[in-house]
C-alpha cells in the first residue's frame, strides 16, 4: 500500500506583514460532539477521563496535552486533538478534520487586522483571551478563538481558504502601511 | 477681486507654499488651504457653472453645504469628480479642473438655456419631453444624456486602495466643535468608550472665528485620555438601526499615492449617539443671489480668519439677524472695506450691530437688494426698501456680498433614523423634538443632538432675527425668476411657487417636480428656504406643509470606499474544491455556481467549447469520464428520529431504506413546489446522509434546523454539513469498474456493489466511501474521500484510467448527459411554481405516507389539476437546438394583446451521442399530447417546430447504467 | 442594520450574521386540514406595524433558530428567547405590555 499524505488547503503556507504573522495551522483530527437528549452526564464523565469539560457559551476548555473542546453553539462542540471513542454512543460524533482550514494570526497589531474583518467587538473586556466566537469574516463562517490577546486561531470552511487567507494578508497590509507612514 | 491678505490666517502655513492647478494654469497656496481658499487667494470666483442653465458658478460656502464649487480631482486612475473644492485640502501638485461647462469655463455654450430660462420652468422634464413619443428615444434622451451630470466618470480602474473596519463604542460624538469636544469630555469622565469624529482636519468647529476660542486644552485633554478615541477628516456619515454608524474617514486623500488606505470606511456599533453637528448658514433669496461673489456671510470670516483670503475688496452685507454681524467686524478687523450692511428687519437694536455702527461702518435697517449687478463677478448693488416691490433707492458698488438668511441645525443625523422635528419659529428653523427621538434596540432614545445641531445658542443674547424669505417682500415676478434657492440644480422662487399653482401641495412632489434639494448637496442650503416659499405660496404654516426626508449619506462616500477590499479576487468568497489546482493545471475553464467554481469543460488546443464538450459526453459514454463531484451538498442526519425526520423531509420514504443503499429523493417546500433533490444513503441504523444539489447545502441545512427547532423540537435529530468534509469523485462510463479494478483495494463488482448501493472500504490505498448512482445513465461510481486527500486520489484515478482513455468532463457535459438521460436539475426544470408531479416524479412520492412537507400544498386545486404545463421531452423536427428560454407559442392573443403560450423549453442541448438537438420542456398537458408538434419562438423571430416525445432519449431500458 | 442576541449563544450578532425567516409561533395545518385554514397557514401571514414575533437564524454563528419579539415600526426589540415553544414566554409579554400599554398577544 503506498504511503498517503494529506494535503492541508493551503499547503502550509505562512507569511509576515510588519508585526503581525499569518500561517496557516496543521489541523489535528476534528470531531464535532452533540450530546444526546439526557447523556449531559455520561458526557461530562466521559470528557472528564479526558481532561476535558463541555464549554459554556464563547469558551473553550483544554486538556492539559493537546486536547481541546471548543463551545460551536448550544449542545455542540468542536473537540480537537483528541480522540471522541470516549464518547460513542454518549453523543452525535462528526468527523469534520477534513472540512475545516485552520489559520493563526499572531503578534502586535493582529487585533487591528481582525477588527477590519469581523463584526465582532474585540475588545478584551468583551472577548477576552481564551474565549471563541462564531462570526463572519466576509460572507465566510468563522470560528475565532483568541488565545491571547494579540494571538489567534481562526477557523474557516476549507473551501473558502484561499479567499480567508488573502483577505487575511489584505488587512495586514493594510495595517503594516499605516504603521510605516 | 478675491485675493491673499498679507498677514493673518490661523489655519495656513506661509513657511510651507504649495502648487496646484486649476484649469491647466498654475497656481500657488498654502498648506493648510483648502483648494476653495487656495482658489480665491488666486482670484478664482467662478469655479463652475450650474446644471440646466449653465450660469456662472462661484464659491459660496466654506463647508461640506458647498454647492457649487464642484471640481474634478486628479487625473487618471486618480481622477474623481464632483469633489467639493471646501472640503479638499491643497497638497503639492493637485490637479482639478471645473465641471458642466462647453468649451470652456469662460465662454460656455449651454448657456443659451439661460436665455431659454423661461421655457425651461420647473417641471419642464415633465412637461416637455412627453410628445410626440417617437422624439423621447431619438432626440429627447440622446440630449439629455449629453447634458447630464456634472463631472466626468472615471475611464481607469481606481489607483488607491480602500479599507473598512468595525469600533464599537460606548459614546459616539459626531462633530469635533466645542460642543462635541465638551460631550465628549463628560462622556469620557463618566468612565464611558468614546470615539470622537469630526469631518474637517481641525478641532473646534466655529468657535475658533466666531468667539475667538481656543480649544487646544480641551483637545488635549481628551487626548490624554485612554477611553477616547479622536479622529480627524472623518465624516458621519449614516446613522442605521440600533446604534450602527457609517463614518468615512480620508486618511490620504491630501497625501496621494503614500502607500496607505486612502479612505477607511468605519462601521462603528455604538451604544448611544451624540450629534454634535453644527448648523448650516442660510442664504437670502433676492435677485442676482447666485452671481460669483454673493457668499454665505459665515464663509466669508472663516476665508478671512482661517485663510487670511479676501472674496473681495468691498464688502456688502445683508442679512436679517446679528450674527451676520460677526462677518462685518472680521472684514473691519482685516483692513477690508465694508460698504454697507443692509438689514431687512425693520429696527435694528442688537449688541452686535452696535459694534459694527461703532466702527464706522454703514447699517441700514429695513432695506434689501433689489438686485445685484454684474455676471461671471458682482460690480455692485442695487438696494431697495425690504416692505416694498423692489423699487431701486441707491446703487452701491461692490465685489462681494455676504448674506445671511439664519442657521439650520443639522439635524441629518437624528432624522436617519426616524427622529422627529419640531419647528422653532423664532428662530425661523427645524430643531430635534426630544419627545421624538430614533431608538434603539432597548427602546432608549438612540441620537441626542447637542449645541447648534439641537438649535441651542443660536440667536442666544442677540436681538430676534426676522424670517424674511423673499427680498423684497413684494418682489414681482421679474426678481424673482432671478432668486435662485438651489444652485446646483437652478431652482428659483419662481419654480416653487409655479409649483404650488398646479396643485403640488406635498413637499416630496415638489422635490421631485422642481428638482428642488435634488443636487450633490441634497439642500443643504435651499431646502428651509424652499420649503418656506412653498408655505407661503400655499398659505400654510411651515410645520404644516412638513419637511423632506433625511437619508444618508450626509456628504456623499465614493464609491471606492463602500466596497472597501471587495474587489478583485475578493470581491466575494470563492470556494475551491480540493481537486482546483489540478483542473486549473489541465486547462478547466471554469463557471461559477454559487460561490464555487467548477469546470465547464476542459478544452484542449484548438477546441472551441462546444468541441470539447462533445468530446467529453463521447469519451464519457464509450470510455471513462471523471467528475469533480465534490460541490455536492452533503448533510449528516442523526439520531433516534432521523428516519422519521427524513419521511417528513422528502416526498418518497427513508426510514424503511436497508442500511447499505441509498435512495433518490425529493423535498418541497410548505407549498408543494420542488425545492431541492438528491441521493439518501444509509449509513447506520441512526445515520443518513443526504446529498443535496451543489448550490443547496447551506439552504436546506437552514430548512432541516428551522422543521428540528420550531415545529418538532421533541424529536431527537443531529444534522451536520460536511459538505467540506469530503472530496467526490464521479468515475463514469462502461470502462469505469475497470479504472476502480486498477486502482484496487475493494470488491466493486455488481454482485458485491450492485446498482443504488454504496460500501466503505479502500481504492488505492485511499480511503473511501463508494456510492453506485448515476447521474448519466452509464455504469458510475461516486467516490468520496476526506478532502485532504482530494487532489491526490484525482490524480490517481487519472493515473490509474490512462490505458483506459479517461478525461475529465465539466458542468456541461454532465448536464447534457443527464439531459439525454431525462434527469431533471433543480433550477432548470424547475423554479419554483413546479411540483414533482409536473416532472412525471410521481413515483418519487409516497402515497401511503399521510404527511411530508409540501403535501397539503400539492392538494391544491390549482397544482391538482389535470390542466397544468408538463414535462415532455422535445425533438426539433429540422435538428436544430431549440433557443434557450423560448416559449411553445399557441393561437390568439391574451388580454394583454401578447401572443398566447402553451409551454416552454427548460433544457435544450445539442445531443453529442444522438448527434441532434435535444430539449426539455414543460407543455400544457404535455404527456398526452405524445407525438404532437409545437412552435418556439427564436430569439431572432421566427419559429421552429418540435415534436412531443419521452423526455428520456437516451437507453430507455437503463441497460447502461445497471451492469 | 439591527442587532439580537442569540439566546443560546450569548452574544449580540449583527444583521449580517443573522438570515431573516418569517412569522413565529405559526400553527402547521397539513393533509387533512381546510382550505381556509392551510391559506391562513401559508398565506395570511402576519405583518404588522408594530409588535410582530419572527424566526431568525443565527446562520453566522451557531447555526440555529431562535425566536424574537420587536417593534417593526420603531425597532425597538422586547426580547429574544429559544424557539421551543409555541407561544411568547411569560416575561416577553410582560416586557412588550410595559412598553406598549394596552397591547395583547393574539
Amino acid at each position: 500500500m503506498r504511503e498517503i499524505i494529506a494535503k492541508l488547503p493551503l499547503g502550509h503556507a505562512h507569511i509576515s506583514h510588519g508585526t503581525v504573522t499569518l500561517a496557516e495551522l496543521a489541523l489535528p483530527r476534528l470531531t464535532s460532539v452533540a450530546p444526546f437528549v439526557g447523556q449531559d452526564k455520561a458526557v461530562a464523565k466521559a470528557l472528564k477521563s479526558m481532561g476535558l469539560t463541555f464549554p459554556n457559551s464563547n469558551s473553550v476548555s483544554q486538556s492539559k496535552g493537546e486536547g481541546a473542546l471548543i463551545w460551536t453553539g448550544r449542545n455542540q462542540a468542536f473537540l480537537l486533538a483528541a480522540d471522541p471513542t470516549p464518547l460513542q454512543g454518549l453523543a452525535a460524533l462528526t468527523d469534520q478534520s477534513d472540512g475545516w482550514c485552520g489559520l493563526t494570526l499572531t503578534g502586535a497589531g493582529a487585533t487591528d487586522v481582525l477588527l477590519r474583518l469581523v463584526p465582532v467587538d474585540l475588545r478584551l473586556s468583551a472577548l477576552p483571551a481564551g474565549a471563541c466566537i462564531r462570526t463572519g469574516l466576509s460572507h465566510m463562517n468563522l470560528i475565532l478563538w483568541r488565545n491571547a490577546p494579540e494571538a489567534f486561531t481562526l477557523l474557516v470552511f476549507r473551501s473558502m481558504a484561499r479567499t480567508a487567507w488573502h483577505e487575511v494578508e489584505e488587512a495586514m497590509r493594510a495595517v503594516a502601511a499605516r504603521a510605516a507612514c | 477681486m478675491s485675493t491673499r491678505l498679507a498677514k493673518g490666517g490661523r489655519l495656513i502655513d506661509r513657511s510651507a507654499a504649495t502648487e496646484f492647478t486649476f484649469n491647466g494654469r498654475r497656481m500657488r497656496g498654502y498648506q493648510g488651504d483648502t483648494l476653495a481658499s487656495a482658489l480665491l487667494a488666486n482670484d478664482q470666483m467662478l469655479v463652475g457653472r450650474s446644471f440646466k442653465y449653465h450660469r456662472p458658478r462661484g464659491i459660496v460656502a466654506a463647508g461640506p453645504e458647498e454647492p457649487n464649487a464642484l471640481v474634478n480631482l486628479g487625473s487618471g486612475a486618480r481622477l474623481e469628480p464632483n469633489q467639493r473644492a471646501t472640503m479638499t485640502e491643497l497638497f503639492d501638485g493637485l490637479e482639478a479642473a471645473s465641471q458642466n461647462h462647453w468649451p470652456s469655463l469662460e465662454y460656455d455654450v449651454g448657456v443659451i438655456n439661460n436665455t431659454l430660462a423661461r421655457f425651461l420652468p420647473g417641471g419642464f422634464y415633465y412637461k416637455t419631453f412627453i410628445h410626440p413619443r417617437a422624439f423621447w428615444k431619438h432626440v429627447f434622451e440622446p440630449v439629455i444624456r449629453q447634458s447630464a451630470g456634472l463631472g466626468k466618470a472615471p475611464k481607469d480602474r481606481d489607483a488607491d486602495r480602500y479599507e473598512q473596519a468595525y469600533a464599537h463604542c460606548d459614546v459616539l460624538v459626531i462633530g469635533g466643535g466645542i460642543a462635541g469636544l465638551e460631550a465628549a469630555l463628560q462622556a469620557a469622565k463618566a468612565k464611558k468608550r468614546v470615539i470622537l469624529l469630526e469631518q474637517t482636519p481641525h478641532w473646534g468647529g466655529r468657535a475658533p472665528v466666531d468667539h475667538g476660542t481656543d480649544v487646544g486644552p480641551l483637545v488635549a485633554q481628551l487626548s490624554a485620555m485612554d477611553n477616547v478615541t479622536m479622529r480627524l477628516r472623518t465624516t458621519g456619515a449614516g446613522v442605521y438601526d440600533h446604534g450602527y454608524v457609517l463614518a468615512d474617514e480620508r486618511i490620504a486623500d491630501h497625501t496621494p499615492g503614500d502607500g496607505r488606505p486612502r479612505q477607511r470606511l468605519w462601521r462603528i456599533r455604538a451604544g448611544q449617539i451624540i450629534a454634535a453637528t453644527g448648523a448650516i448658514e442660510r442664504p437670502l433669496s433676492f435677485a442676482g443671489n447666485d452671481i460669483p461673489g454673493v457668499m454665505l456671510a459665515s464663509a466669508v470670516r472663516d476665508y478671512v480668519v482661517n485663510y487670511a483670503t479676501s472674496p473681495g475688496d468691498r464688502t456688502v452685507i445683508v442679512t436679517n439677524n446679528d450674527d451676520a454681524y460677526r462677518t462685518a467686524l472680521a472684514l473691519h478687523a482685516a483692513g477690508l472695506h465694508v460698504a454697507a450692511v443692509l438689514d431687512v428687519r425693520a429696527a435694528v437694536t442688537g449688541d452686535l450691530p452696535a459694534q459694527v455702527r461703532a466702527a464706522g461702518i454703514r447699517v441700514e435697517a429695513g432695506r434689501a437688494i433689489a438686485k445685484v449687478k454684474g455676471s461671471k463677478r458682482v460690480t455692485g448693488v442695487q438696494v431697495c426698501l425690504q416692505a416694498g416691490e423692489g423699487a431701486v433707492l441707491e446703487e452701491i458698488a461692490c465685489d462681494a456680498v455676504a448674506m445671511s438668511g439664519g442657521w439650520s441645525p443639522v439635524v441629518h443625523l437624528y432624522s436617519h433614523c426616524g427622529g422627529k422635528l419640531m419647528w422653532d419659529v423664532g428662530c425661523a428653523m427645524f430643531r430635534p423634538d426630544p419627545a421624538k427621538p430614533p431608538v434603539n434596540h432597548d427602546g432608549s432614545a438612540m441620537v441626542a443632538c447637542v449645541g447648534a445641531a439641537n438649535g441651542d445658542g443660536i440667536g442666544a443674547g442677540e436681538a430676534p432675527m426676522e424670517a424674511a424669505w423673499v427680498t423684497p417682500q413684494g418682489a414681482g415676478i421679474k426678481l424673482r425668476t432671478k432668486m435662485w434657492l438651489d444652485y446646483q440644480n437652478d431652482v428659483k422662487v419662481s419654480d416653487v411657487q409655479l409649483a404650488a399653482r398646479e396643485g403640488y401641495e406635498s413637499v416630496e412632489h415638489t422635490k421631485r417636480y422642481t428638482t428642488l434639494g435634488m443636487a450633490t448637496d441634497q439642500g443643504k442650503l435651499s431646502n428651509i428656504n424652499g420649503l418656506a416659499v412653498l408655505s407661503q405660496a400655499l398659505n400654510e404654516d411651515i410645520p404644516q406643509v412638513g419637511t423632506t426626508t433625511f437619508r444618508p449619506p450626509y456628504t456623499p462616500v465614493t464609491l471606492g470606499a463602500l466596497a472597501g477590499e471587495a474587489r478583485g479576487d475578493i470581491f466575494q468568497p470563492l470556494r475551491r474544491t480540493p481537486m482546483h489546482d489540478a483542473h486549473e493545471a489541465a486547462g478547466a475553464y471554469f463557471e461559477p455556481v454559487g460561490l464555487w467554481r467548477r469546470p465547464y469543460t476542459f478544452p484542449r488546443e484548438g477546441e472551441s467549447h462546444a468541441d470539447s464538450v462533445a468530446r467529453e459526453v463521447i469519451n464519457t459514454r464509450t470510455n471513462v469520464g471523471l467528475l469533480d463531484a465534490s460541490t455536492l451538498g452533503k448533510i449528516i442526519v442523526k439520531g433516534p428520529d432521523a428516519g422519521r425526520f427524513l419521511d417528513m423531509l422528502y416526498t418518497g420514504v427513508m426510514s424503511t431504506l436497508p442500511v447499505g443503499k441509498c435512495r433518490y429523493g425529493l423535498m418541497c417546500n410548505e407549498q408543494g413546489f420542488l425545492s431541492d433533490d438528491g441521493v439518501v444513503a444509509r449509513i447506520s441504523e441512526d445515520t443518513f446522509l443526504c446529498h443535496t444539489t451543489s448550490g443547496g447545502a447551506d439552504r436546506i441545512h437552514g430548512w432541516m434546523e428551522d422543521w428540528l427547532q420550531c415545529e418538532w423540537w421533541d424529536w431527537q435529530v443531529y444534522t451536520a454539513n460536511v459538505t467540506e468534509q469530503y472530496a467526490q469523485v464521479a468515475v463514469v462510463g462502461p470502462k469505469a469498474r475497470q479504472l476502480l479494478e486498477t486502482l484496487g483495494g475493494m470488491d466493486v463488482s455488481r454482485e458485491t456493489l450492485p446498482f443504488m448501493q454504496w460500501a466503505d472500504g479502500t481504492l488505492g490505498g485511499f480511503p473511501v466511501r463508494v456510492y453506485r448512482i448515476s447521474f448519466s445513465g452509464e455504469l458510475s461510481y461516486e467516490i468520496a474521500v476526506p478532502a485532504s486527500h482530494g487532489a491526490a486520489f484525482w490524480a490517481a484515478c487519472m493515473a490509474a484510467g490512462e490505458s483506459l482513455g479517461v478525461m475529465p468532463y465539466g458542468t456541461e457535459a454532465l448536464h447534457v448527459m443527464r439531459a439525454e438521460k431525462g434527469f431533471i436539475m433543480i433550477g432548470d426544470e424547475t423554479d419554483g411554481t413546479v411540483i414533482p408531479q409536473d416532472l412525471g416524479l410521481s413515483w418519487a412520492i409516497s402515497k401511503k405516507k399521510e404527511d411530508y412537507l409540501g403535501k397539503r400544498g400539492q392538494m391544491r386545486n390549482h397544482l391538482a389539476s389535470p390542466d397544468r404545463w408538463r414535462l415532455v421531452g422535445l425533438e426539433t423536427l429540422d435538428g436544430s437546438v431549440i433557443p434557450d428560454g423560448s416559449y411553445a407559442v399557441a393561437p390568439g392573443t391574451n388580454a394583454n394583446g401578447q401572443r398566447n403560450t402553451e409551454g416552454r423549453v427548460t433544457s435544450t442541448y445539442y445531443s453529442p451521442t444522438l448527434k441532434r438537438g435535444i430539449a426539455m420542456g414543460l407543455i400544457h398537458k404535455g404527456p398526452e399530447r405524445m407525438g404532437e408538434t409545437v412552435e418556439f419562438n427564436t430569439v431572432t423571430g421566427g419559429t421552429v417546430k418540435a415534436r412531443i416525445v419521452d423526455p428520456v432519449f437516451y437507453d430507455k431500458e437503463g441497460a447502461q447504467q445497471n451492469v | 442594520m439591527l442587532t439580537l442576541e442569540c439566546p443560546y449563544c450569548g452574544v449580540m450578532a449583527e444583521e449580517t450574521e443573522l438570515s431573516p425567516g418569517y412569522e413565529a409561533h405559526l400553527k402547521r395545518f397539513g393533509p387533512g386540514s381546510s382550505d381556509a385554514e392551510f391559506e391562513a397557514y401559508m398565506f395570511a401571514r402576519k405583518n404588522p406595524k408594530g409588535v410582530h414575533f419572527e424566526r431568525w437564524r443565527h446562520a453566522y454563528g451557531c447555526g440555529k433558530w431562535f425566536l424574537a419579539a420587536r417593534c417593526t415600526a420603531t425597532l425597538e426589540v422586547f426580547g429574544t428567547y429559544p424557539a421551543q415553544v409555541s407561544a411568547p414566554p411569560p416575561e416577553i409579554i410582560a416586557k412588550i405590555k410595559a412598553r406598549r400599554p394596552g397591547w395583547e398577544f393574539k
